[in-house]
């Protein structure tokens, strides 16, 4: 079953012809960049998940809200679908283009609007990168929590629409949280104020639907985030284990302890041997596992955690726990983790990673049953976790030039979702559903929750024109997922326990 | 109440009452412990109890999360937790004693705690909801990073029942802090407002922070070592903690004053200098408790000029105790209600006239 999207099963497209529509644009937005021949297009037929790639059918980079909003009207008035684009670094094709339809690119959007430090808030265009809101913070001291692993490179309209994580969400939150107000445009080219300056808004908490909803119900204008004051202190404990069972119990023993890592983090063996390979992290590479646990804030508690953790982490069973001598060192064990997915790249031609998020408790059955598949499909899986929070991401290697390697890949991603979903888990903790996922949607939703699903997003854009065939399936794609396969009458993984 | 002291599962029964409302169009008010019955508009409707759906389904400590049917009383989830040496952070409010975990998120409030912490949908991770096509649901779960779908647990969160019927949630807790203590302060209010801006800045263990009058109160919470060290810098004399469920529950003496009770909402540091009536200021100064005759146009124009909005919370004084919504945004909330609750059987009015 094809992945890139399908009419026949995604839903009837409007098909305008392209000559018509630049026209029309043209005369409506005369100083709007259009892009339309074919090599200026072709370097935007993929976001950050590059096997799969579609041209658009017309690229606009608008740099003036009154163009985005013509835009809309406009596409809407002629039934011609958009895709809203950040920077393009998202992992699950959300930022896909489609052949039918305009890729709304707002990296152009690019400025910080204000910082203000008395009110611990920015106010910044949604093409803002991530990192430089964190820098336009330090000199008051304050940093905005959310550091996806491309914070230099992703933009903050884009984490608003993927509700993006990063390796501090245990403590500080996801995007959602650290969110005061959004204004967005609907498929209609209306404004609208989502939240406010205050912590709470009038109405429905339409921001919280909007973060996370993959650019399907509006497209994010503008973004005001939380500022916090920067932790006086971070340090870094790295534990090895011989066997990752005993690893995922500690991670159990730490939040047990009630102490909350500003970081905690699980590599395993593969992971481990590739990292050190390519950054000299100091990691053991004879470790079964390693844990990577961040203690930040105030200095003196960090100093009283720092010996609890080494205490939860010895008893239960760790081989060697060390301490980040410097800031330095500190930065190289990072480095490591941080680096895991290049790393791992430079052992395998491509890689494919999975983000599913399972109870913490789950680990070392979730880990079992994905040994067992990647021996079942003959490819090696390297696993690294946010173990704090239960989110997962396995590394598939393989050969795209190999025929079937891929697929066979997909395949195996495919499967180690679903085992994500049967011990009570999600199928993408954060890097959103996008394209990649939408057959895996059928499996964590029943017809019921994805007809729900559809009723919220005809409440915003009956017409189905932002962001079609990402994030919801349509029921007609699950039937066909659905008999693609085969149960025999009984679930996969029946030695589960489920939930 | 003697009827809805055990656990039970009647989430059979919610969904047959509402199936058969559906049927007749019926509309419903949905109904449970009534700690916040003052708030919001009335409701005309068949009363929907939800008390007997109760009972605690899973909690496992270290997973840092806890499912609850929504009758369980706020008061047992909190003990369980208090058990397990956690909490739910945002600390809602639980007035009269008789607080539900359904109606807790249906209502969407949050106590001293929340803008250091996060609100009540902050740590709602996922629920189960009977829909206004008669469906029971589940949405988000037990994990604390879910991106699939629509973020429908957040969304519920605070509609005030006019989406749907929660009947579970699961929430994301937190280990309690090591050290905890109060401290009272004798700073004026301008001083006061100028502090709480400087010390949202610096990385201190606040996690309370109330002006009345002439007094500042501020609570410290984390390690040991940072309460104490906090202690020293901040000055001030130490008093006790049950100042702060006091200001929860609306039960300081400052809320039995017979005017009107409003809440302000506003941005940090933008609390307004000239309020007309008796103010305690709350959350760092983003939230304003008042006690007034002053009209809804008057209140509500001073909360927008700082960036917020002003609810009613004393029945009767206005038709519309919840701030109004700007027109489009109003057609929005309308869309969506038609969509998810066709029929619109669930709590009609609660929010707005007509929605």
């Amino acid at each position: 079953m094809n992945i890139l999207y399908d009419e026949k099963i995604d839903g009837k497209l409007h098909h305008v012809d392209r000559a018509e529509l630049m026209a029309a644009m043209r005369a409506a937005m005369p100083d709007l960049e259009i892009l339309h021949t074919h090599e200026d297009l072709k370097p935007f037929e993929c976001d950050g998940l590059a096997a799969y790639r579609t041209t658009p059918l017309l690229v606009v980079l608008p740099e003036r809200l009154d163009q985005v909003e013509t835009l809309l009207k406009l596409c809407h008035r002629m039934h011609v679908p958009v895709v809203a684009r950040g920077a393009g670094t998202g992992l699950s094709g959300g930022a896909l283009p489609l052949e039918q339809g305009v890729l709304l690119v707002m990296a152009r959007f690019n400025r910080i609007l204000e910082v203000n430090p008395e009110g611990r808030f920015a106010r910044v265009q949604p093409g803002v990168r991530n990192l430089a809101i964190s820098q336009a913070a330090e000199p008051f001291g304050l940093y905005y929590a959310p550091d996806p692993s491309s914070q230099i490179a992703c933009s903050i309209g884009g984490n608003v629409a993927e509700n993006a994580g990063g390796v501090h969400c245990l403590k500080y939150g996801l995007t959602v949280h650290n969110l005061l107000k959004v204004e967005a445009l609907t498929i209609e080219g209306e404004r609208v104020t989502l939240g406010s300056d205050a912590l709470d808004a009038a109405g429905f908490d339409l921001l919280a639907l909007f973060t996370g909803s993959e650019g399907l119900l509006g497209v994010v204008t503008e973004v005001t985030v939380k500022l916090l004051p920067k932790p006086q202190v971070a340090r870094v404990l790295m534990a090895s284990f011989d066997s990752v069972e005993k690893a995922g119990k500690a991670v159990a023993d730490i939040i047990s302890a009630g102490i909350i890592p500003g970081g905690l983090e699980m590599m395993d063996k593969l992971a481990i041997r590739a990292a050190e390979d390519f950054i000299h992290a100091g990691y053991p590479v004879d470790a079964e596992a390693i844990l990577l646990c961040e203690l930040d804030g105030v200095e003196a508690d960090v100093q009283d955690d720092i010996e609890r953790v080494r205490t939860v982490l010895t008893t239960a069973g760790a081989t060697d726990v060390q301490l980040a001598r410097d800031e330095a060192e500190r930065i190289r064990f990072w480095a490591g983790r941080k680096n895991a997915f290049p790393a791992v790249g430079r052992m395998s031609p491509d890689y494919y990673c999975m983000d599913g998020t399972i109870p913490r408790k789950q680990l070392p059955a979730v880990l079992k049953g994905t040994a067992e598949l990647s021996v079942e499909y003959g490819l090696r899986v390297a696993n690294v976790f946010h173990a704090g929070d239960g989110n997962m991401h396995p590394l598939i290697l393989f050969d795209a030039n190999q025929p079937g390697e891929f697929e066979r890949a997909e395949a195996l991603g495919g499967k180690i979702l679903e085992l994500c979903v049967a011990v009570g888990g999600t199928i993408t903790g954060e890097h959103g559903v996008g394209r990649e996922k939408i057959n895996q949607m059928c499996v964590q939703f029943n017809s019921d929750e994805l007809t729900f699903f559809h009723a919220v997003k005809a409440a915003f854009d009956p017409a189905g024109l932002l962001n079609p065939g990402k994030n919801i399936p349509t029921l007609h794609r699950c039937a066909e997922f659905g008999a693609m396969h085969i149960h025999h009458g009984h679930l996969p993984f029946p030695e589960l326990e489920r939930f | 109440m003697s009827e809805h002291t055990h656990d039970a599962d009647q989430a059979e029964a919610l969904l047959a009452q509402i199936q058969a409302a559906l049927a007749a169009g019926t509309p419903l008010s949905i109904t449970a412990g009534g700690s916040k019955a003052f708030y919001g508009r009335e409701v005309n409707g068949t009363p929907l109890d939800v008390r007997g759906h109760r009972g605690i389904v899973s909690y496992d400590p270290a997973e840092l999360v806890i499912t609850a049917r929504a009758g369980t009383p706020l008061a047992e989830l909190n003990a369980a937790l208090d058990a397990g040496g956690q909490m739910l952070p945002c600390e809602a409010p639980d007035f009269s004693g008789s607080a539900t975990v359904g109606g807790m998120v249906a209502a969407g409030l949050s106590g001293p705690r929340r803008p250091w912490v996060g609100s009540v949908r902050d740590f709602v991770l996922g629920c189960r909801i009977i829909t206004g096509h008669g469906k029971h649901l589940r949405f988000g779960g037990e994990v604390i990073k879910n991106v699939a779908g629509y973020d429908v647990s957040r969304l519920m969160t605070g509609t005030l029942g006019c989406l749907g019927l929660i009947t579970e949630v699961s929430f994301k807790v937190l280990p309690k802090p090591r050290a905890s203590l109060t401290l009272r302060l004798e700073m004026d209010r301008p001083r006061a407002l100028r502090k709480f801006a400087e010390w949202g800045q610096q990385s201190l263990p606040i996690s309370g922070a109330c002006q009345d009058g002439g007094t500042t109160l501020l609570r410290l919470e984390g390690g040991e070592s940072s309460v104490k060290a906090a202690r020293a810098l901040l000055g001030g004399e130490e008093v006790s903690a049950d100042f702060w469920d006091g200001l929860r529950n609306h039960q300081l003496g400052f809320f039995k004053d017979p005017r009107s009770l409003w809440r302000l909402a506003v941005g940090n540091n933008r609390t307004p200098a000239d309020l007309p009536g008796d103010a305690l200021i709350d959350w760092g100064g983003a939230q304003v408790w008042l006690k007034t005759t002053a009209d809804a146009t008057q209140l509500r124009t001073l909360a927008a000029q700082a960036g917020g909005h002003a609810d009613c919370y004393t029945p009767g004084v206005t038709d519309g105790p919840l701030p109004p919504l700007p027109d489009t945004l109003m057609r929005y909330h309308r869309q969506l209600k038609a969509q998810l609750d066709p029929q619109g059987i669930f709590n009609p009015g609660r929010m707005y006239a007509g929605l």
